[in-house]
């Protein structure tokens, strides 16, 4: 086992001495599998280049434009900062089904606080955050010290969120006109940066600054090793000294504080506050998860990885529409990728 | 009661969570149970609240439901079938599945309850007693001519389309169809978008009707011909989205967008120049006209006739713009906001 690949999954460094025994008689098969282990945003880079490289044929320079290119990041980029927050709690074994309706709720009080309440909106968006982070801790709360199974536990959470959204917007929404005018800051993440044919949102970079913070916090601190050790095995990283309680709803609030980021990124790309938006967002950022190569069973994964899922079902979506196929088939190949996503997981489980 | 009685937001929450429903407490014998496809978009929310001041009015109980989405046909069928079970006059129907739901319709009627199809007309038509709805075909030609008419010359128009979703409803068909008609598109099968030949048409998006698949659809419809200058919106929130789009690469000020529906918000676009013109319709008018209906069958056993030359009850349309044309019935954008709802 080439030891410069640890770097890339410090969590995993019990299981690396095992591969290390077994590595006597290593077939190609399984040093394949060892290789995608430690390096899990391998096949979802792989399948998004070929992605790209196919519908770049097929479309020519429409796809190939730096137009395109820059619209799918844009195109991706709440589902991209949604799939962070969701990998966050996925790598502890866990899920969140509640993460749109968070992203919703947040983006609502936002809007509310500054038309309704007249608070600046820099405080609003303040309070929009830390809505986000309170329902992420009662989420983690829940999951870490009442034991109940994280799905059932988001599963409510998502409906109160939701009723909540709409109960308090009475599902108006505010117009972007009068956000432009009276509270622009609110939009600041669409603030674009143009070079050509390119743009860039101020979201879309957010999106990037995050997946690439959260990569580092996750394979170079403490508390980004527990996140992995928890999802690997909560009761030996329990008896290594983990604070397992802690670390849960450390994850659980920096999700929600992520989705209600996400919220405000949101307001930036539709300019208005809509609270109808992002309902399918938690279906959408698991998929991302998924195909991005990220272990249901928790512990193993990159957020790299979970960028790439985002992507290339941007790049599937766009591609397809470009060359005039019926939406249909880009759900059909997303659930073609899905399971072979999980296919390939399962088979690296087995082999390592 | 009283706070559940003029509460709508006790409404929605009954609704978007559980499809479960709120009576009100009756003066007279008749009872009324109005189904929405959901309990969120606020041209229901207007409804509900239409119905429900009605309601009072004419000392009627009414039994609200809605799907816990648009599209939910499940929570649909066991809400006839409770409102059934309760022994109401009638239903007022929304349907988001207007083919399935014929069957559990027909049991309604069966059952001797008269069952009046708002906004959605089902299919077939006549599965219903008797359709309230707005002309979406003639809400479609409405501002396909005024496009036309403020274009002048529509020969090197470029026109991109986003319509509600993939299976196609009827209100949507019939907006698309009637906007391309009344643009002078030939139009081939009427029953369904996307088999139009001719080479101005751009390209077909969906859009979801929210601002969300609005902006979305119309990033699609530029990377498909960044030179769209004619866009029509299934409603005002997915044009208030493609807005967005066309801002965020600066096209905003060269592309005629129209739309329908004349929610509050959509007229304020108008006023403010997103949008050209939208065809507002009255979903006020289409619940209250139909609890009086019910209330009428209840004690006299008739109810109204459709609309002369129509095979439904038209509950009108208008035209809303700041930019009239000649050669076609205006409204105002101050006319518009005193008839708008949510």
């Amino acid at each position: 086992m080439p030891k410069a690949l640890d770097q890339e999954n410090l969590g995993q460094s019990e299981e690396e001495s095992v591969a290390d025994f077994s590595g006597f008689n290593d077939s190609f098969g399984t040093r394949v599998a060892h290789f995608l282990h430690n390096n899990p945003a391998t096949v979802p880079l792989i399948v998004l280049i070929a992605s790209m490289v196919i519908f770049g044929i097929l479309n020519g320079s429409r796809f190939f434009s730096p137009f395109a290119l820059t619209l799918i990041l844009q195109q991706v980029s709440i589902i991209g900062i949604i799939a962070a927050a969701q990998s966050l709690v996925i790598l502890t074994a866990g899920i969140d089904l509640s993460v749109g309706a968070i992203m919703v709720l947040s983006s609502v009080i936002m809007g509310k606080f500054t038309f309704d309440l007249g608070l600046p909106p820099e405080i609003s968006a303040l309070c929009g955050l830390l809505c986000g982070t309170l329902i992420g801790t009662v989420n983690g709360m829940l999951v870490a010290f009442v034991k109940l199974p994280p799905f059932i536990v988001t599963l409510g959470m998502w409906q109160i969120a939701l009723a909540a959204n709409f109960l308090y917007s009475g599902s108006e929404v505010i117009r972007s006109q009068d956000i432009a005018q009276q509270a622009a800051f609110l939009q600041f993440f669409g603030g674009t940066i143009r070079i050509g044919g390119a743009a860039i949102t101020y979201g879309v970079i957010f999106m990037l600054g995050l997946v690439a913070v959260l990569s580092y916090v996750l394979s170079q601190t403490a508390w980004g090793r527990h996140v992995y050790a928890i999802g690997d095995d909560p009761e030996a990283a329990e008896l290594s000294g983990v604070n397992v309680k802690f670390t849960r709803v450390s994850v659980y609030a920096l999700a929600g504080l992520i989705c209600a980021f996400a919220g405000w990124v949101l307001i930036g790309r539709l300019g208005s506050v809509s609270p109808q938006a992002g309902q399918l967002s938690n279906i959408e950022s698991i998929t991302a998860v998924v195909i991005g190569g990220i272990s249901l069973f928790g512990g193993r994964g990159s957020l790299a990885g979970s960028l790439f899922g985002a992507l290339i079902v941007g790049v599937f979506t766009l591609g397809l529409r470009l060359l005039g196929a019926d939406v249909q088939w880009t759900y059909l190949l997303i659930g073609i990728l899905i399971i072979s996503a999980v296919t390939v997981d399962q088979y690296i489980r087995k082999s390592v | 009661m009283k706070y559940i009685r003029t509460g709508v937001a006790a409404l929605v929450a009954s609704t978007c969570l559980a499809g479960s429903a709120f009576a009100q407490s009756s003066i007279s014998d008749s009872s009324v149970c109005l189904i929405t496809k959901d309990a969120t978009n606020p041209f229901f929310v207007k409804m509900a609240e239409g119905a429900f001041q009605k309601a009072a009015e004419l000392g009627v109980a009414l039994y609200s439901y809605a799907g816990k989405f648009d599209g939910d046909h499940e929570t649909q069928v066991a809400a006839i079938e409770t409102c059934i079970a309760q022994g109401v006059d009638g239903i007022l129907l929304v349907a988001s599945d207007t083919k399935a739901i014929t069957s559990s319709v027909q049991q309604a009627r069966d059952a001797g309850l008269a069952v009046i199809a708002l906004d959605t007309p089902l299919d077939p038509l006549d599965a219903a007693d008797m359709t309230f709805a707005t002309d979406n075909f003639q809400a479609g030609v409405l501002i396909g001519e005024w496009a036309a008419k403020t274009m002048g010359d529509t020969s090197d128009a470029r026109i991109g389309l986003l319509n509600i979703n993939i299976s196609q409803p009827t209100v949507g068909v019939l907006r698309n169809q009637g906007f391309l008609t009344g643009f002078g598109v030939e139009i081939g099968d009427p029953s369904k978008w996307g088999d139009e030949t001719d080479s101005r048409i751009s390209g077909q998006e969906l859009s979801n009707g929210n601002a969300e698949g609005g902006r979305e659809g119309m990033e699609n419809l530029l990377a498909i011909d960044p030179e769209i200058n004619v866009v029509y919106t299934i409603n005002e929130p997915a044009a208030a989205g493609a807005y967005e789009a066309l801002r965020s690469v600066g096209r905003e000020n060269d592309v005629l967008i129209v739309s329908v529906d004349g929610g509050c918000p959509g007229i304020e676009d108008v006023a403010s120049g997103v949008i050209g013109a939208t065809a507002q319709q009255y979903p006020l008018d289409m619940a209250s006209l139909g609890v009086e209906a019910i209330a009428e069958y209840a004690a006299s056993g008739e109810l109204p006739a459709a609309t002369e030359g129509k095979d439904f009850f038209d509950t009108g349309v208008g035209l809303v713009t700041d930019a009239p044309v000649d050669g076609l019935d205006q409204l105002s954008v101050e006319q518009g906001r005193e008839l708008c709802w949510g």
